[in-house]
């Protein structure tokens, strides 16, 4: 029988790290940044039918780039832990806050524990009465919060200076979604409608505030 | 709490129902009691629904009866089951109306998880399914009887479902009416309806109906101008699930009274 290797833990984290980030890397990337009455989410996405971008909840979006199996498998969950909560308490007592600690936790244990690390990052959307939240969780459990914009996926650096530049505290949906349709696509490139996966949380659309932005509607939204 | 992550051959898919059975700390409801049910629980009564030019229309009067008491003046019978549904309940109120809350959930979580909206006929079978599941409870004195319609998006037209204590469903073509007035109701409907009502037509046809089932069933509530307590009356067509807004309904019973005052004095 052979001994096993003897692997330093910084080594195998710092594998694990990089595994998952190349994994990460070869998706497209997401951007959600708020708006004067909601949150605009736009991500890079040919597909009409395997979104990145979700609803969970009356106020709670769910994005999310890298695997699509595994990031699928968060957003149900997400969707099953709202349904419950708000089942057996309240509507109200829903909140984002809670749900990103469980993704976070859930991220961080199978990076520590497991063979492989999930290869994604997750975002949590939710748009408050005053102030919006914007969780993001990253594949080993990292969670921030931001109130302003959030960059998901591989190429996050340079398109978080992109939007950062042109962010504006009050602007409208339409000028949210080009910018950041903008900042994804960078200088040397132009999406269209149908490379763009868009959806809104707005204080207009009644109690299910998640909508999404397709179609004819997104394509005069980018002229 | 954990988050609710289930192996493959274990995953309720967007079945809510499901789902609760696989969470814990979720009390079961129970099945069997030792007594029957001879106490007196409050019962909705009277809801109706009937077929317009755009849709549907569905009607419920306010009153629940605890045996002899008049349990609620205000009771709530009419729902809206998600964007393009709407379901009534006559019965158990208690168990009605939680029924409903768990009907709309499994419509909203089937629609989140799938990412499509159920079609009109997976709701009304959804909603058979849980009135079967409650049997047992029907069969010990505390029915749910719900009636359920909606705007069909895929074949433009509203439909309505009747359901009896068993689950078995069956499509009614124009009209429908259950609970202890829904005779009355139903017979008045009849009377008065053709293909093609229009909007105002149906809101006056379905006020009419819970106002003659109201003059001959005891369960069954009137208009009531002095707390200002009318039926709940809601359209269903392609732009959605709609209530009518309560003024517009106490002018129609007023028109509707002043009508029948005229009548007399003749």
């Amino acid at each position: 029988m052979s001994m096993p290797y003897y692997v330093a833990p910084e080594q195998v984290m710092k594998d694990r790290a990089e595994y998952a980030q190349k994994g990460i890397a070869r998706g497209r990337s997401l951007v959600a940044t708020t708006y004067d009455v909601g949150i605009a989410m736009v991500a890079e996405n040919p597909s009409r039918s395997l979104h990145k971008i979700s609803e969970i909840y009356d106020r709670i979006a769910f994005g999310g780039v890298g695997k699509y199996n595994e990031y699928d498998q968060l957003r149900v969950a997400g969707v099953r832990h709202a349904d419950t909560k708000g089942y057996a308490y309240s509507r109200e007592d829903v909140d984002a806050r809670s749900l990103a600690n469980l993704y976070a936790q859930y991220l961080g244990n199978v990076f520590t524990h497991e063979m492989k690390p999930l290869e994604v990052e997750i975002l949590v959307a939710e748009l408050g009465d005053l102030e919006n939240q914007l969780y993001h969780i990253a594949y080993e459990g990292t969670i921030t919060d931001e109130d302003r914009f959030a960059v998901l996926g591989g190429d996050a650096e340079t398109i978080t200076e992109r939007v950062a530049a042109a962010w504006q505290a009050d602007w409208d949906m339409a000028a949210a979604i080009k910018a950041a349709t903008a900042a994804l696509a960078g200088p040397d490139r132009t999406l269209a409608a149908d490379d763009l996966e868009v959806a809104i949380l707005s204080r207009g659309n009644g109690r299910r505030t998640f909508r999404r932005v397709d179609g004819e509607e997104l394509a005069q939204l980018l002229a | 709490m954990a988050l609710p992550l289930f192996p493959p051959e274990s995953d309720p898919g967007p079945d809510f129902v499901g789902l609760l059975r696989l969470t814990p700390g979720r009390a079961e409801t129970p099945t069997r009691m030792e007594t029957g049910a001879t106490m007196p629980v409050p019962h909705g009564t009277t809801v109706v629904a009937l077929r317009y030019a755009e849709g549907v229309v569905m009607a419920g009067d306010r009153r629940a009866t605890a045996g002899n008491v008049i349990a609620h003046h205000a009771m709530e019978k009419v729902f809206p089951a998600d964007r393009h549904s709407a379901v009534a309940i006559a019965g158990t109120a208690g168990m009605a109306i939680e029924m409903v809350r768990l009907f709309q959930v499994q419509l909203e979580h089937y629609e989140k998880v799938e990412g499509s909206v159920l079609s009109l006929e997976g709701k009304a079978n959804q909603l058979a399914q849980m009135v079967r599941q409650h049997l047992p409870m029907a069969m010990q004195g505390l029915a749910v009887v719900p009636l359920f319609a909606g705007f069909d998006t895929a074949r433009g037209v509203g439909r309505i479902f009747n359901y009896d204590v068993t689950g078995g469903h069956y499509e009614d073509t124009d009209f429908q009416a259950t609970g202890s007035g829904g005779r009355d109701a139903r017979s008045t409907v009849k009377l008065g309806w053709r293909e093609g009502l229009s909007r105002d037509e149906a809101l006056d046809l379905a006020i009419q109906s819970l106002y003659e089932a109201a003059d001959e069933d005891s369960a069954t509530g009137g208009p009531d101008p002095v707390r200002g307590i009318y039926p709940i009356v809601a359209f269903v067509d392609a732009d959605g699930y709609r209530e009518v807004p309560e003024d517009e309904v106490a002018a129609r019973f007023g028109a509707l009274i002043a009508r029948k005052q005229a009548e007399r004095a003749r």
